[in-house]
């Protein structure tokens, strides 16, 4: 899922300066599971806004409101009565959520309250780990399902480097070699032999380099298209 | 009717250029022909002193056949491989120019290696390039659009195909190359290091100079692994030679290089003398006239880091060259 960490609260408090009515909005998703944007969070982070105003002797109202999604349009028609109500929304849902807000939203200022930060997995309560760089041309099958291109720092595709050491990565210790965990897969997988294969220069026009990406499906297109009120 | 098919026919195809025939450089003559390679390592000042420059070549002249440039290497700033490698052409040193994938993409490698082989530059070793977290401008964005493979393919392309790496044709002249790569023989996972020299070889590296070798059996073992898998007809292989200065640069090494690999009677020598630079450059010499023996290795290179003048006396004393 995507993975987020809330900005760090002087941060936040800078970026609302100046504002009376404040709204904080989460999102159920991705940012909950992560810890970082939902139901919870919001409450814990409108209670600080309002601890923190207080203490320094401003005027400040802090609203919450959690949706279910802040990226997908019918979600965001449950937040219109507080959204009218506030001077700005912080939105802790991810990059996409702040953006859509601001879209429905168009004469509101919506703030961002985490930074968004990779595509990836738990691999333990508190522990989240980059997974998958959306290059667009998912080239899994080749590498044992591990991702050179999220998981290897110079995102090589004929690797590994010669930085690698003890399986870990020269940028460091703390991250692992995805070459040696690709080499180890395919050897686990009896597929070794993959490796020798050159991988040629990729078409990153697939990826983020192409410019803004789309995905349009015809066959969806019309059927329950959702129109705001 | 014949009149109207002429005025529609396209413009002819202008002729490729004609092919390239090696051997392009001094150090390409030098293999070829069965001699010992020598190259050494000279940096680029941090700023546009070009008399830094001259002052290596004159240390170095006579005593290799060329010298790399590194390319910003440990991602600090330097002047560029491609301005310092067309001075030292200049001067009379062949330049073993260095390119890494971290800060090009394809369109700027490619345009740059047409720049460089018209300015005279004909040696070009084709590295990933070491993280820019390492270096001085550790917030830059990553380039690496393709790796030290990669790059070994579009580079063979341009020479032997006339064709850039998009599909377009090169026009007017091919640049004349002698292909080069990185091998770290004794680096993890060491399953696969031979195997990715077989790979390099494929994409068109025709030589090779490794990370400093120190533990020569092991060494000796990648070497008949490369050879078995027919690789060393095809390939010259330069093994690395750094002196060493102390033990604690030894150990320094062992524990922060990767792919450096040194055995403990190494480093037992360096703690037992009193002047650790003529025992670093004893063990140097002694490693060049032990890998000379091995067979497929056609030369050998010197990293004397920031230490250039030591090149002279280990391959004098070697006895590889007499100097200028």
């Amino acid at each position: 899922m995507i993975v987020g960490e809330q900005k760090p609260f002087e941060e936040i408090v800078k970026m609302i300066d100046g504002h009376k009515r404040l709204l904080v909005a989460g999102c159920g998703t991705c940012v909950s599971v992560c810890f970082a944007g939902g139901e919870k969070e919001a409450g814990v982070l409108a209670s600080m806004l309002r601890l923190q105003a207080q203490q320094s002797g401003r005027t400040l109202e802090v609203l919450e409101q959690t949706v279910k999604r802040q990226c997908d349009p019918e979600f965001l028609e449950e937040l219109v009565a507080k959204v009218d109500s506030v001077d700005a929304v912080l939105s802790i849902a991810c990059g996409c959520g702040v953006q859509f807000m601001a879209e429905r939203f168009a004469k509101k200022l919506i703030l961002p309250g985490l930074n968004t930060r990779f595509i990836g997995v738990t691999l333990e309560q508190g522990v989240w780990s980059e997974r998958c760089a959306m290059c667009g041309d998912c080239i899994l099958d080749r590498t044992g399902g591990i991702c050179p291109v999220a998981r290897c720092a110079k995102r090589l595709h004929n690797g590994p480097c010669g930085g690698s050491s003890g399986g870990k990565c020269e940028v460091g210790k703390d991250r692992d070699c995805g070459w040696a965990l690709i080499v180890e897969r395919l050897k686990s997988l009896g597929m070794l032999e993959r490796y020798s294969e050159i991988v040629p220069p990729r078409d990153w026009r697939t990826s983020r380099d192409g410019g803004q990406r789309s995905v349009v499906r015809e066959d969806l297109k019309e059927q329950g298209k959702f129109e705001p009120r | 009717m014949a009149e109207a098919a002429a005025k529609k026919a396209p413009p002819p195809k202008p002729e490729p250029p004609p092919p390239v025939v090696g051997p392009v450089s001094g150090l390409e003559k030098v293999i070829k022909s069965g001699g010992f390679a020598v190259t050494a390592e000279l940096g680029p000042p941090k700023g546009v002193d070009l008399a830094v420059v001259q002052k290596k070549v004159a240390i170095l002249k006579g005593w290799v056949d060329a010298a790399n440039v590194t390319d910003n290497q440990t991602a600090v700033v330097r002047i560029s491989s491609i301005a310092t490698s067309a001075l030292m052409v200049q001067q009379g040193l062949e330049p073993v120019m260095q390119m890494v994938a971290r800060d090009r993409n394809r369109i700027a490698i490619q345009s740059d290696i047409l720049g460089a082989a018209a300015l005279g530059i004909r040696n070009v070793l084709c590295l990933s390039g070491d993280h820019q977290t390492f270096g001085s401008e550790p917030g830059a964005a990553n380039v690496y659009d393709v790796d030290s493979i990669q790059m070994l393919m579009i580079l063979k392309g341009l020479r032997d195909d006339a064709k850039f790496a998009g599909g377009t044709d090169v026009e007017g002249g091919r640049p004349p190359l002698y292909l080069g790569a990185a091998w770290s023989p004794d680096a993890d996972p060491a399953d696969v290091r031979t195997l990715r020299l077989a790979k390099k070889v494929r994409a068109g590296a025709q030589f090779v100079q490794t990370q400093g070798i120190f533990d020569l059996p092991a060494f000796k073992l990648e070497m008949k692994k490369a050879g078995d898998m027919g690789l060393l007809d095809k390939l010259a292989v330069l093994p690395g030679i750094i002196p060493l200065k102390s033990a604690g640069m030894a150990k320094f090494m062992r524990k922060n290089v990767a792919g450096i690999s040194i055995p403990e009677d190494v480093i037992q020598r360096m703690e037992g003398v009193k002047d650790g630079k003529e025992e670093g450059t004893k063990i140097a010499v002694e490693m060049i006239q032990a890998v000379r023996e091995i067979p497929g290795v056609r030369g050998v290179h010197i990293m004397a880091i920031e230490w250039e003048s030591k090149v002279a006396d280990i391959v004098g004393r070697a006895g590889l060259k007499k100097g200028p």
